[in-house]
């Protein structure tokens, strides 16, 4: 074949079939030490090992939420953190059914020469580090690519290091035996129309299946976490119908079919946008032969971190909350959302911050 | 759009979905005339328009035959031909619901500094011919890139300038309202296995796909013409179902799901070879979001030239024998091909050349 078929292709092509299990998501939780410091300042509670371990606790044993997730990003840190009574979290995720996966990129640095456009970095001793991530349990990585849309952005140049580097992790997680997921972010950020973002996805999403096929990278066994095709933040939104028709064709004219989901990044939408757009996408009456299905970070937990602002007493209401947020997405990867999950301002709330940098 | 905008647009998308019609295929009937004569040889027939056009007026007019026909792939003498009654032989197809197309590239020449590598020409003026043949009725286009499976080969100039010059032609088609058929072919010359053919084929139809994007053709309006992935013409054979497989899967692997439909091309096989295997293909239980079917010449025309042998009295018997084959094919696109096709004289007969030219 074109692909490396190394000793983990059977349970690579498995365990992606099974993340794009239609009703299931991930739940992006692999928010670095720094990144969330901000959220917790945003709730008014200190940046310290115990609290973080709080917050994924409190998600991870959410009653019911479980059947609605196929999968949990984390951290390093939480890769190796515990329950309050001592369990692993990945030997509670592992037993509900919920594979974990690991976050293994290590931030972006500047392209010298270019109007502040970035590469990814987290090349070195990856296969030693994922040998390292498997032994403890995760199943799945991820790598997030950033591009940006300007006046002369992307550049070729960041169109083509980025997706190589993608291609470049992608096997190194594959002869290790972790599903990686593929994702080449582009920003929101600008007064571009969708049109444009059209544009910008499909010649990127191009470049990465490029990239994958000369890497020798096993489709079956990958997964894609791009954006949704809208307007940029400062431009006029538009439906979810729209973002629906617009995501889609941009999808089929590059995403291989042997990929077996695809599983949005949120962006800077609000819970619910996200939510609806998601929904529509699976409405829509058209050929897709991929699961079109969530991997949500701020759409997931924005409304839980309000209710939870780190109090012990709210947890229970914390939880309630994440749980309406599962059930929402589970519903709208099968096109059953119906809309106004829950009356919390929060999950209107746009989480849109200029120039986010993790 | 990552796509150009084009007045035709709407009309190229009906098109090529209409060529993808189940139960419908395409007949390439557009032997250059140097080639033809290579056809007519073998029959005794003598090289003069006279017998060319009697040819091709016996397939278009064996009762039945059309109707398993969604397009006729005609050389440029053929287009502003007429049947001996006078009626122009792309009158007499649209009327029967076949779409003409026309073959539009100029053969291959080698590329200096390979082993024996070639690329096509044909770029010059096109879109000027383009325009000619659409007034002259053709509505969809079709040109021949020819890679080999060697030691080095295909080497990476090969694939690149094949992938980039079928490219370059696609979006001119486009231009000018012709709906371009994609033919990256890998001959079948060689003793390597079909796990070599398969990697290659996978390499080559990735390359093509990254160059269309470049292009920013819009795959909507397209057809694919592949070889099938098969083991080499010096290497053992295999069961249709393995071909089916193979072939599948590197299909959905590399080309997306905008494409309406995959037009495959016969290669050396012989006509009852090409019938089984797209039928194993069409009942291949896994994700195939473009429609599988033929663009035969070789495997369509073999026993008819046969039975024929440039005479008279024995049309009837040819366009049996046309019938035969086209019915068989129709079959084969819909999975529902029995195999008993009553077979002519020549229909299990290799049609395999060594090395062979057009």
């Amino acid at each position: 074949m074109s692909a490396f078929v190394g000793k983990y292709a059977d349970e690579l092509i498995k365990t992606a079939k099974y993340i794009a299990t239609p009703g299931k998501g991930i739940l992006a939780a692999d928010e670095s030490t720094g990144t969330i410091g901000k959220r917790f300042a945003s709730i008014n509670v200190e940046n310290i090992e115990s609290n973080r371990q709080a917050l994924r606790e409190l998600l991870f044993t959410s009653p019911g939420t479980f059947p609605c997730l196929s999968g949990v990003i984390l951290f390093e840190e939480t890769l190796y953190q515990k329950t309050s009574d001592g369990k692993p979290f990945v030997d509670l995720l592992m037993e509900s059914g919920v594979i974990p996966g690991i976050k293994v990129d290590k931030g972006v640095v500047d392209l010298a020469g270019t109007n502040g456009e970035t590469t990814t970095q987290g090349l070195d001793s990856l296969g030693t580090r994922c040998q390292e991530y498997y032994k403890a349990g995760a199943r799945f990585a991820k790598w997030r690519a950033v591009l940006k849309i300007g006046a002369t952005e992307p550049s070729e140049l960041s169109i083509q290091d980025n997706a190589k580097g993608l291609a470049r992790y992608a096997i190194i997680c594959q002869e290790n035996g972790l599903v990686p997921i593929v994702e080449p972010e582009i920003l929101t950020d600008g007064s571009h129309d969708i049109k444009q973002c059209a544009a910008v996805t499909e010649t990127v999403l191009a470049a990465v299946y490029k990239a994958l096929n000369e890497h020798h990278v096993l489709l079956e066994g990958t997964l894609l976490k791009p954006n949704m095709v809208t307007p940029g933040s400062d431009s006029p939104k538009v439906t979810p119908e729209v973002i629906a028709d617009y995501t889609v064709t941009a999808l089929r004219r590059t995403v291989p079919p042997a990929v077996p989901g695809i599983v949005f990044l949120s962006g800077g939408q609000s819970e619910e946008e996200a939510t609806l757009n998601l929904n529509a996408m699976n409405k829509l009456d058209v050929l897709k032969p991929w699961t079109l299905t969530f991997s949500f970070g701020r759409a997931l937990q924005q409304s839980t971190l309000k209710a939870w602002a780190g109090k012990t007493e709210n947890v229970a209401k914390a939880q309630a909350t994440f749980l309406t947020r599962c059930k929402a997405n589970s519903d709208a990867t099968l096109g059953k959302y119906t809309g106004g999950a829950s009356g919390d301002s929060a999950a209107s709330e746009s989480l849109y911050v200029k120039g986010y940098k993790y | 759009m990552s796509c150009f905008t084009t007045k035709f647009a709407d009309e190229l998308i009906a098109n090529a979905a209409y060529i993808g019609t189940p139960g419908k295929g395409i007949l390439a009937a557009d032997e250059s005339t140097g080639t033809i004569g290579k056809r007519l040889a073998s029959i005794n027939v003598e090289n003069v328009e006279s017998n060319r056009r009697a040819l091709r007026e016996l397939l278009f007019t064996t009762p039945g035959a059309l109707p398993c026909l969604s397009g006729v792939i005609l050389f440029e003498e053929t287009l502003y031909q007429k049947s001996s009654n006078g009626t122009p032989f792309v009158e007499m197809l649209k009327s029967a619901g076949v779409l003409p197309g026309i073959k539009v590239d100029k053969g291959t020449v080698e590329l200096a500094g390979t082993n024996g590598e070639t690329t096509t020409q044909g770029l010059d003026g096109l879109g000027e011919r383009c325009k000619k043949y659409y007034e002259a009725g053709a509505r969809f286009a079709k040109w021949r890139a020819v890679l080999k499976i060697g030691q080095n080969e295909p080497s990476e100039l090969a694939i690149h300038e094949n992938a980039y010059g079928l490219a370059r032609y696609a979006v001119i088609c486009q231009e000018n309202g012709l709906v371009p058929i994609v033919e990256p072919e890998i001959l079948v010359d060689g003793s390597h296995d079909i796990h070599k053919c398969a990697a290659v084929t996978e390499r080559v139809l990735a390359a093509c796909y990254k160059a269309l994007s470049d292009h920013h053709v819009l795959l909507e309006g397209t057809l694919l013409k592949p070889n099938m992935v098969t083991p080499g013409s010096e290497s053992a054979k295999v069961a249709p179902e393995v071909i089916a497989e193979h072939t599948v899967r590197a299909l959905q692997r590399t080309v997306p799901a905008a494409v309406p439909a995959i037009v495959f091309l016969s290669g050396g096989q012989s006509e009852e070879e090409a019938t089984r295997n797209l039928n194993a293909m069409n009942q291949l239980k896994t994700k195939k979001p473009w429609f599988l079917s033929f663009s035969f010449g070789r495997a369509l025309q073999q026993s008819t030239l046969k039975t024929w042998g440039g005479k008279e009295e024995n049309v009837k018997k040819a366009q049996e024998a046309f019938l035969v084959r086209c019915k068989a094919n129709s079959e084969a696109t819909l999975g529902a091909y029995k195999g008993d096709a009553k077979l002519g004289e020549g229909a299990a007969e290799s049609l395999h050349v060594k090395d062979y030219k057009y």
